[in-house]
């Protein structure tokens, strides 16, 4: 982009308001963006792609040992078989928490995150803060997430630089033998599978 | 625009992590941001390394001063100028000075789109430089123009874990727009080479994913 900046900077909420619906109106009028689309597309992503699917991916895993083994060697297509596919998950790879091993996601760069299974990102993974710490200081910042891992757990964090999404399998937790896959896929935290959460044993 | 705010891992100074915020979007328009970036993106016009690049012009300060989605709505008004979809002076009074008729994407072509996404895997007749288990270093470069390769992670040394195979080459794709594909890499680093013993948290490593002409061999 060689262009010089733009002179109609704003900030503060009545100028961006303005500048976006001045900015909708036009491209509309324009006939470059069906405006039912545009709800459409809202529609989807805040209403019917999110993390449940990605509990869905989860509670499979821990129920069906040949699904979990698929899922960790060929993640887009297993997750495709559950049905969530397509835009900002074209190249999925899961990466499974153990007792030795803690896994968190970070777009350092932008935002990258696996849309057909969690959905949009939360605005705290977008922030200055989230991006710029996870990679220096993962232990703090799961600290502040509540999460305290002993000394001896390996912390890997999973930096999406390229194509690439990555979807965390979190440890299933004690004291859900007799779940079933249902059960469980309500016990599945979004955050436990960005890495920032633990999955919690229901009578806790 | 390399070397920028967007570029953030690392830097110090941001504070505590802030969860207090609405999940997807706070406002209005929020919900229009997204809704026209996505549509206008479906246009064809540019690809999502475009976008990328045009969100990471933003004047530093002006980002670190913005949400996220004002970044987004900068990024698709320098896209639509740079593209010559609207003139600077329509953006200004938001009105419109010709009745040429596009093509807006139509809500039934939505789900399709959002279905088949955008692989970014390529074939290629090139052989991979690399292979997992090898140590490689990454290159000390600092092109003015876009890249996948951050700044904390220039010179450190890491071994390749997996060949993710050829995808489209983000830094050529943000330029030109043409798809040229190259070998992606993921590679592990400890965080003792990315921040030194002194300063990093023990038992931690970072994993990227790095193309080809990112990464040196390590003898």
């Amino acid at each position: 982009m060689s262009r010089t900046p733009l002179p109609h900077h704003s900030h503060g909420p009545g100028d961006i308001e303005l500048r976006v619906s001045r900015l909708e109106k036009l491209l509309v009028d324009k006939g470059l963006v069906d405006p039912a689309a545009m709800d459409a597309l809202v529609d989807t992503y805040e209403n019917r792609v999110g993390p449940r699917n990605g509990a869905h991916v989860v509670a499979r895993a821990w129920t069906d040992e040949n699904y979990r083994k698929r899922l960790l060697e060929n993640a887009t297509e297993s997750i495709m078989e559950l049905g969530y596919r397509g835009r900002q998950g074209e190249h999925m790879q899961v990466v499974e928490n153990t007792s030795k091993v803690h896994n968190m996601v970070v777009c350092t760069l932008c935002s990258c995150y696996p849309w057909p299974v969690l959905g949009l990102p939360p605005t705290w993974y977008k922030a200055s803060s989230y991006r710029a710490r996870a990679v220096s200081e993962p232990r703090a910042v799961l600290a502040e997430f509540g999460v305290e891992l002993a000394k001896d757990v390996e912390i890997r964090v999973w930096d999406s630089t390229a194509e690439i999404r990555y979807l965390v399998l979190p440890q299933r937790p004690v004291g859900t033998e007799d779940f079933n896959e249902n059960e469980l896929a309500k016990l599945v935290t979004r955050d436990s599978m960005i890495g920032v959460g633990v999955v919690q044993s229901p009578q806790s | 625009m390399m070397n920028s705010t967007h570029d953030l891992g690392g830097t110090h100074g941001h504070g505590p992590i802030d969860r207090s915020q609405a999940v997807d979007f706070s406002n209005d328009w929020e919900r229009k941001i997204f809704g026209m970036t996505l549509a206008c993106g479906m246009l064809g016009k540019w690809n999502l390394d475009e976008s990328r690049h045009a969100r990471e012009t933003m004047k530093p300060g002006d980002y670190l001063n913005s949400s996220y989605y004002e970044h987004w709505l900068h990024g698709l008004e320098e896209l639509l100028l740079a593209k010559g979809l609207i003139s600077e002076q329509e953006l200004n009074s938001g009105i419109s000075e010709n009745g040429e008729a596009n093509r807006a994407v139509s809500v039934d072509r939505i789900p399709g789109i959002l279905g088949k996404g955008a692989p970014a895997s390529m074939k290629t007749d090139q052989k991979p430089g690399f292979h997992a288990g090898q140590a490689v270093r990454v290159r000390n470069f600092n092109p003015k123009s876009h890249t996948r390769a951050p700044r904390y992670i220039r010179g450190r040394q890491g071994v390749v874990v997996n060949h993710h195979g050829a995808h489209v080459f983000a830094d050529q794709h943000a330029g030109t727009g043409e798809k040229i594909p190259m070998h992606l890499y993921c590679v592990r680093f400890e965080a003792e080479e990315v921040w030194g013993t002194e300063d990093a948290e023990s038992r931690v490593a970072l994993h990227l994913d790095l193309f080809e002409p990112y990464l040196d061999a390590v003898q």
